[in-house]
């Protein structure tokens, strides 16, 4: 079996290998959970100063402990059951929501030397290793995968609650969730795109061999050209259920959806999960378009830089997350599915196929900015031929009278 | 090693696959149905096939399944129906004697025919390249007439759910939004 192209397993493996594999196990989950528990407070501390408010003070200095503290009474609450609940299916549903979070994370390179072409590896106890959990051949399509089978937890939350609200919740969460994959799935296919590993000429898959591609300055958000980035990151904040696509929990409709009927510790763990998905996925954000770990290194060793510069920019890009909450609304259904599914998806198939067309350009020696004019031309024609077939259909529509 | 994940990857198809035959709910089939999706995967897995075991839980748990969840909550079909009534006649029995000769051709062929333990050459598996390279490869140069014909048959199929659902629409009054009426339809048709 091959675990992924780490070079930790490409040779014997031994006991100190298992050992540093165990070890790494257990402080990726470690840094998992304390960085959610940390993301909990960051938002509720953000949050309260965009909104002119205090936010939690309280426990431990700038009120940093609010979250264990939190956790703790929510453990102490009676944990119910509905009666007419389907019990294994909400008992399962919150264990569903927070294992996709976990396996991605596994996936993320949180370190490493990306300096000077040593390609992320970092030598430790004899052996040279990769600063991420695992590393299979198949990196972002596992990744993807985690993040489709996400929607099961939300949606079978709902269902076995036997109640009305959930179930209109998890109808809304699936749909939503499963028409933003599309987008999300297509925007990778940019980043996978102009990630070659070198002179080999091949593409590459794993996380490690994307930020790899990446290193130092070259990162994807300028050389996808910022569009699959913006498509990227609107399509993980619909995936994440986060405001302002926030309509599967929309408590002024809906209660809180899918949690209405949790309380106790499961509700704590759709808490958790909800943050633990925005880290990780602002996480993949950073790997696939900020370059990761990958940067420069100032002083001292490479992979204490690795870190470094890997957490400044999921920081950054988890205040962004925050602050889009603060202030954009929540959008309507019709427009959450008509953004999807009319502008997010063709666009980003569109620009696919112009960063195919330049690729195969620079292949075959076409003039550049003959390709680019001819691709813009063909993109523009097919979004008019998509706007027309648009107007067409509501017209029909309105001459049956379905809508008026 | 193998032999484990082996002996693992198939205890979890075929409790999904009896689960999926015994559950009285429709969701706990589907669900079921993920589990024994899942232990594909894995097989996948022990067989060097990490594209496919992806591709295998983003289309078909990812996708398939969650529209099959998708319909089952839309129609509200979550209480137990009455197993006894067949809709077709006598199905049950051909449907016995079908599994009969299936199982009893299966047996034979593992019986009498030769399996070596030897990996397939057709495959032509290169270890020093990684395996959705090679997939890649495979697919856009000899199997390409192959693949693109599929595609075709995935638009043909796309065509056929929007037209029979155009057709259904007129009689409704209150209807749902436009997107996720032909969405599972299309899945089971592909």
């Amino acid at each position: 079996m091959i675990l992924g192209f780490d070079p930790l397993l490409g040779g014997h493996v031994g006991l100190v290998v298992v050992l540093i594999v165990l070890v790494k196990a257990a402080l990726t989950l470690g840094i998992c959970l304390i960085a959610t528990m940390l993301m909990i407070w960051f938002e509720r501390k953000i949050i309260s100063d965009l909104q002119n408010r205090i936010g939690p003070n309280r426990a431990g200095p700038w009120g940093i402990l609010q979250t264990l503290a939190d956790g703790l009474k929510v453990i102490l609450k009676e944990d119910l059951i509905p009666d007419k609940s389907d019990r294994l299916v909400f008992r399962l549903a919150p264990v569903l929501t927070m294992v996709p979070a976990f396996i991605t994370f596994g996936l993320i390179p949180l370190g490493g030397d990306f300096s000077d072409g040593k390609g992320g590896a970092v030598h430790m106890f004899g052996h040279d290793t990769f600063l991420q959990l695992a590393n299979p051949d198949a990196g972002v399509l596992v990744i993807l995968a985690m993040s489709s089978i996400a929607v099961y937890g939300v949606m079978l939350a709902g269902w076995s609650s036997g109640s009305k609200y959930p179930l209109l919740g998890s109808v809304r969460a699936s749909a939503q969730m499963v028409s933003y994959e599309a987008a999300l799935g297509l925007s990778v296919l940019a980043v996978v795109l102009v990630s070659g590993n070198g002179g080999s000429g091949l593409g590459t898959l794993t996380t490690n061999g994307i930020v790899n591609a990446q290193a130092p300055w070259g990162w994807n958000l300028w050389v996808t050209g910022l569009i699959p980035f913006v498509i990227f990151s609107m399509a993980a904040t619909a995936e994440l259920n986060r405001p302002p696509f926030d309509l599967v929990e929309a408590e002024q409709e809906l209660v809180g959806s899918f949690q209405t009927e949790y309380s106790g510790f499961r509700f704590a763990i759709f808490y958790l999960a909800e943050f633990l998905n925005a880290v990780t996925m602002g996480a993949i954000i950073v790997t696939l378009f900020l370059g990761g770990p990958a940067g420069p290194r100032i002083i001292g060793p490479g992979w204490l830089w690795g870190f470094v510069w890997f957490f400044l920019k999921l920081i950054v890009i988890l205040y962004a997350f925050v602050w889009t909450r603060a202030s954009v609304p929540r959008v309507r259904y019709d427009q959450l599915m008509d953004l999807g599914w009319k502008v997010l998806i063709p666009l980003s198939l569109g620009w696919m196929l112009l960063l195919v067309a330049i690729r195969v350009g620079s292949d075959a020696g076409w003039n550049p900015f003959l390709t680019v004019a001819i691709g813009a031309a063909t993109m523009a024609a097919g979004y008019g031929t998509l706007n027309l077939a648009q107007r067409a259909s509501r017209r029909n529509r309105e001459l049956e009278g379905a809508i008026d | 090693m193998e032999w484990f994940v082996f002996v693992a990857g198939a205890i979890i198809c075929l409790a999904g696959a009896i689960g999926v035959v015994t559950s009285e709910n429709p969701v706990h089939s589907a669900l079921s149905l993920v589990g024994t999706l899942f232990g594909i995967a894995v097989l996948f897995i022990a067989q060097d096939a990490e594209f496919l075991a992806a591709v295998q839980i983003i289309v078909y748990a990812g996708a398939i399944v969650v529209l099959f969840l998708f319909v089952i909550m839309l129609l509200g079909v979550d209480s137990s129906e009455d197993i006894r009534v067949e809709p077709l006649s006598g199905q049950r029995t051909w449907a016995g004697v079908a599994g009969v000769l299936l199982a009893g051709g299966l047996v034979c062929v593992v019986w009498f025919g030769q399996t070596t333990g030897a990996r397939s050459t057709a495959a032509r598996n290169d270890p020093n390249l990684p395996n959705v390279t090679q997939i890649g490869r495979l697919i856009f140069t000899d199997y390409l007439w192959a693949f693109e014909i599929t595609s075709v048959l995935l638009v043909i199929a796309v065509v056929g759910a929007v037209t029979l659902a155009r057709h259904r629409h007129e009689a409704l009054v209150d209807e749902p939004p436009a997107d996720e009426i032909p969405a599972p339809a299309e899945e089971v048709a592909s």
